[in-house]
């Protein structure tokens, strides 16, 4: 791989442009600072929802009397759900770092629509200014949880449909980030990057891409439809009105499942990029990693039945939605054999991004395997709706895409800011992170199995003790994060200027000066060979 | 590939690229729609005698005539189209501007059309809909999201070639610049489209 002769002298992108201060940031078109608009949003979002989560926890500690009142936890579980899943989770890594990071791994000077990057930020904080506004006027926050089910969410007296409508708008960022990604990677690869020569982080993100295009505007005329029905009254789900609220999960899960996979494979492509960096090897089965993250978007979107297997929506039905479970646990083991394969014989440095990336591996295969058990229909029927569905999936969304964007961060953050924080207090906050995630969701596994129903606010003594270990594992998994966060904001004021490649990484970020100039690359590289090549003295 | 990619780099203006763009914006519109005739479907096999019947009582004959308006709308949307490529503006401009009517005659039809549903208490909530089995109840209240939905896209699509029109007049879009028209004649043509399947599924369903 060459790269043009980089000029050291040329300005950063923090500090080029003609408007200064905050303007210069929200009206930049720059695919950096608009990805930099996204981290702060975003990480602004993640600490409210992890807050509404502690306090979830807290109300579990005691029963009688329980800290909140119960009409107070269902606003909880759903705020703290809608905004982890549509203001966090889904736009997670594709916005920040898909932002960030897809056109210079592709050897581009920005996406191919700016504007439209940009215009997808604003609808972004409308969603979320608008989620915002569901919270305080009306009749109090939404209560149906982030599923926003008919009937209930038809008849419920709190805010739903403003609620809905935001993740209406937050659908609009998704898919118009998707079209720019897609267009991106088609028409802005430099010269000589043939599609078997892309870092597996842009294809994961072409398999997003896709999905959010495909998917984003059934769940987009799902909610508009919620919205109707309970603005003007029109009969679509409502059973009074001769309406199916199965079709209602239907739809919802057309979208929300393949969702899933827009909140994972990011993570997953992330993962890609730095495990072969750390372990000072290519990567092992290229191929096999770029075709299972398409194998993956195509088929994530024909499982969204196994969320319904309990309503009763027929046994043929069932039976298909079970064997394509099965079927879809394939390409995402292919990827973890290939990444353990990676790792095989290979040079293996343990800095944080690499610990937390080994922490994805592990964690996303509990979260995958508790994932498959439920496939099987006749254990779905005991787990459903328990304990145990709620520790499964955040083993998936928080110990995969979660632990994903946090490695992802690590391993980018010098490069992004040009500053490098404190490495052994990353490690440090490591414990904590690993710790109270296990102590917290492992024992939802547990409590599940018992029987524990997710999405009560209260529980039966036999319960207590699961319930109590799960909070302090909470408490123990926030300290950590506060922890991890406040090592990067120290960094990003006194962290150590840092060298254009801390990390010895061989992709195209690598060979751009850090902080990266404004346009990238001062002159479009030439690709004349695969990525993660590693040559033996950067292995030295 | 890789050499003609690497010249849209520089060049501030990729046609191709804001193409695939906006075939992308397409495809999601077709299944914003999608989830529409998806319960349509489901819907139909649940209730087909309602929807016999409900599709009975909707009026053909505008239905028909804003097929007729939606079509030659689209035709004459592609001259402008053709127009502009030939360098020639007072077709062009004629020819937007002709579309553009149209639209609103949809509009018009539309509203009379609307009107006189709900004069007959036939509208969500409405007293005569309300007495009406279940299956004429999804029947309408999915032909009121259906249309509506497609009225708000007409509704647009009406914004979008204004704009065009403007720009056609200050010269922002010339013989040899009018990606951006090209690009709204599509979406002009996915309203057709989709309005071409809305009528046989509402108005010829009995």
């Amino acid at each position: 791989m060459t790269s043009a002769a980089q000029n050291a002298s040329v300005s950063s992108y923090l500090d080029a442009g003609d408007r200064r201060g905050f303007p210069a940031w929200i009206l930049s078109t720059d695919h950096k600072r608009i990805g930099i608009l996204y981290l702060a949003s975003l990480a602004v979002l993640f600490f409210v929802a992890v807050a509404i989560g502690v306090l979830m926890r807290v109300e579990q500690l005691s029963v009688n009397p329980p800290p909140f009142a119960p009409a107070t936890y269902n606003a909880f579980f759903t705020v703290h759900g809608v905004i982890m899943i549509f203001m966090f989770v889904l736009p997670g890594l594709p916005s920040v770092f898909g932002n960030f990071f897809l056109p210079i791994l592709i050897g581009a000077r920005d996406v191919a629509f700016p504007r439209l990057n940009l215009m997808s930020w604003y609808f972004y904080i409308a969603g979320a200014l608008i989620a915002v506004a569901a919270l305080f006027t009306g009749n109090g926050p939404p209560d149906t949880g982030w599923t926003f089910y008919a009937p209930y969410s038809l008849r419920s007296g709190t805010n739903v449909t403003l609620a809905v409508f935001a993740a209406f708008v937050l659908g609009f960022s998704s898919i118009l980030t998707g079209i720019n990604f897609i267009t991106t990677i088609h028409r802005l690869r430099a010269p000589g990057m043939t599609w078997h020569r892309m870092p597996l982080f842009a294809w994961s993100l072409y398999g997003t891409a896709w999905i959010q295009v495909l998917v984003t505007p059934i769940i987009g005329i799902t909610l508009l439809l919620v919205v109707a029905e309970r603005v003007f009254g029109v009969g679509v789900f409502d059973p009074a009105k001769g309406g199916d609220p199965i079709l209602y999960q239907h739809l919802f899960w057309i979208y929300s499942h393949p969702a899933v996979y827009i909140m994972i494979l990011p993570a997953m492509g992330a993962i890609t990029e730095i495990i072969p960096t750390f372990a000072h090897r290519t990567i092992f089965g290229y191929r096999a990693i770029a075709y299972s993250s398409i194998a993956i978007a195509a088929l994530g979107s024909l499982v969204w039945g196994h969320h319904m297997f309990t309503s009763g929506m027929g046994e043929l039905a069932n039976t298909v939605f079970s064997l394509l479970t099965f079927i879809v646990a394939v390409p995402s083991a292919i990827k973890v054999f290939n990444w353990t394969s990676t790792l095989y014989k290979g040079s293996i440095e343990l800095k944080p991004p690499m610990l937390f990336a080994l922490t994805f591996i592990f964690l996303f295969s509990i979260g995958g395997l508790t994932g498959l058990m439920q496939g099987a229909l006749n254990v779905n029927t005991h787990l459903h709706d328990t304990y145990f569905i709620v520790g499964h999936f955040h083993y998936v969304m928080f110990g995969g895409t979660g632990m994903g964007f946090l490695a992802a961060l690590l391993y980018w953050f010098p490069k992004m800011f040009g500053k490098m924080y404190n490495e052994k207090m990353a490690a440090i906050a490591w414990v904590p992170i690993f710790i109270g995630f296990n102590m917290l969701y492992f024992t939802m596994l547990i409590l599940g199995m018992m029987g524990m129903p997710r999405r009560y606010f209260t529980h039966l003594p036999q319960y207590h003790t699961g319930h109590v270990i799960a909070s302090i594992g909470a408490f123990i998994l926030a300290s950590g994060l506060l922890l991890f966060f406040a090592n990067l904001a120290i960094a990003l004021i006194k962290g150590k200027k840092v060298a254009q490649n801390p990390w010895g990484g061989v992709t195209l970020e690598w060979l751009i000066p850090t902080p990266p100039p404004r346009d990238n690359f001062e002159e479009i590289p030439t690709i004349d060979d695969r990525p993660y090549v590693f040559n033996p003295e950067a292995a030295q | 590939m890789s050499s003609s990619t690497h010249a849209s780099h520089e060049a501030h203006k990729d046609y191709e690229g804001s193409k695939l763009g906006m075939w992308l914006f397409l495809f999601t519109e077709i299944l914003l729609f999608g989830g529409l005739f998806l319960l349509y479907s489901a819907y139909r096999a649940k209730y087909p005698f309602d929807f016999h019947n409900g599709g009975q009582h909707l009026n053909t004959f505008i239905g028909v005539l804003n097929t007729v308006i939606l079509l030659t709308s689209s035709l004459t949307v592609a001259i402008a189209i053709s127009a502009i490529q030939k360098g020639n503006r007072r077709l062009t401009l004629l020819c937007l501007s002709a579309t553009i009517v149209f639209g609103l005659l949809f509009l018009v039809d539309k509203y009379i059309e609307w009107s006189a549903e709900i004069g007959h208490g036939i509208y969500p909530n409405g007293p005569e809909l309300l007495k009406l089995p279940d299956g004429e109840k999804i029947f309408y209240g999915l032909y009121y999201c259906m249309t509506g939905l497609h009225g708000l896209h007409v509704i647009a699509g009406i914004i979008v070639l204004s704009i065009m029109l403007a720009f056609v007049r200050s010269g922002k879009i010339t013989s040899t610049d009018f990606n951006k028209l090209e690009n709204a004649g599509l979406y002009w043509h996915l309203v057709d489209v989709i309005w071409i399947f809305l009528l046989p599924l509402l108005y010829l369903s009995a």
